[in-house]
């Protein structure tokens, strides 16, 4: 069976092209493009956007990973979530994170705690050294 | 200080307006005005999650909204007052005289709607409805987000601005 033949259980949704963009990520650093669905709420209100998901859900989807936790991708997923509690919604993601939840192994059941505290350990601020002048 | 935007928003809480007009405004407390959302401790909670900790959200119905206009507007820090949908902003500009501007924020696609902008669509009845609070001295424009044009409402109805 190819990686084709089986469809990834967790979506990626944001505004505009964020899951698409940050999904190209992952298949460029990891050369899998399986790993997840991505969504847009582009022109969708959030009862759209929610129905969107459940759809989703009903296509096999447990895992939703979500841009702004503020935002209305997270506020219809939340929705979705609560006529299906086996559906873990991770918001505010990174990077990091979906690298993180790539690498896990399937079915995991912690997988997306892990790559959630995987994506608050990357982030950190650097600044140069000080100039002797 | 008076309620800084009267918008219409079928995201109510989300992203462009906690972020987008909350932070330039500094908004400090929201107004969601949404008999639905005002009977539903969950949605609540819901949208609760989405704002910040230094802003504060009263859920209200249209007539507890209507009761208590003046204390919202009489809040020293500036607030922001968001209906889903047009009717409940005409119901609350019908009701309360000082309410006479108004933000087209975010009205997206459905059944039976015409688009008028990338993030306003409207049917039949709803532009008679915007026509008419107009007629009544409501000033109403679309606006998304602070840094986008203002697009006064005969403008959107006639379609210029999606050219």
């Amino acid at each position: 069976m190819s990686e084709q033949d089986v469809r990834p259980a967790a979506l990626v949704i944001g505004h505009k092209d964020f899951a698409a963009g940050l999904v190209s990520a992952v298949t460029a650093i990891t050369g899998r493009s399986d790993l997840f669905r991505t969504a847009s709420n582009y022109g969708l209100d959030t009862r759209a956007t929610e129905a969107m998901l459940r759809d989703a859900i009903a296509d096999g989807v447990s895992v939703i990973f979500s841009d702004l936790p503020a935002g209305s991708t997270t506020m219809a997923a939340r929705r979705a979530q609560r006529d299906h509690p086996h559906v873990t919604v991770v918001t505010g993601i990174s990077l990091p994170v979906l690298l993180d939840y790539a690498f896990a192994a399937p079915g995991a059941a912690h997988a997306a705690d892990a790559a959630v505290e995987k994506g608050r350990a990357a982030m950190m601020v650097t600044r140069g050294p000080a100039r002797a002048d | 200080m008076p309620i800084e935007l009267h918008r219409i928003d079928d995201r109510l809480i989300h992203g462009q307006v906690v972020v987008g007009w909350g932070q330039p405004l500094e908004l400090r407390f929201l107004v969601l005005v949404d008999d639905e959302v005002a009977a539903s401790e969950w949605e609540q909670e819901l949208y609760r999650m989405g704002v910040p900790p230094d802003m504060r959200v009263e859920f209200v119905s249209v007539l507890q909204a209507i009761e208590r206009y003046s204390a919202f507007a009489a809040d020293p820090k500036p607030g922001m007052l968001l209906t889903g949908d047009i009717d409940t902003m005409a119901r609350l500009c019908a009701a309360i005289p000082a309410l006479r501007r108004v933000n087209l924020g975010g009205v997206h696609h459905r059944a039976g709607r015409a688009q008028k902008l990338r993030y306003i669509f409207l049917t039949g009845p709803e532009e008679s409805e915007l026509r008419a609070m107009a007629a009544n001295g409501v000033e109403i424009s679309a606006q998304d987000v602070p840094a986008a044009r203002v697009i006064p409402l005969t403008q959107l109805l006639a379609g210029e601005a999606l050219a």
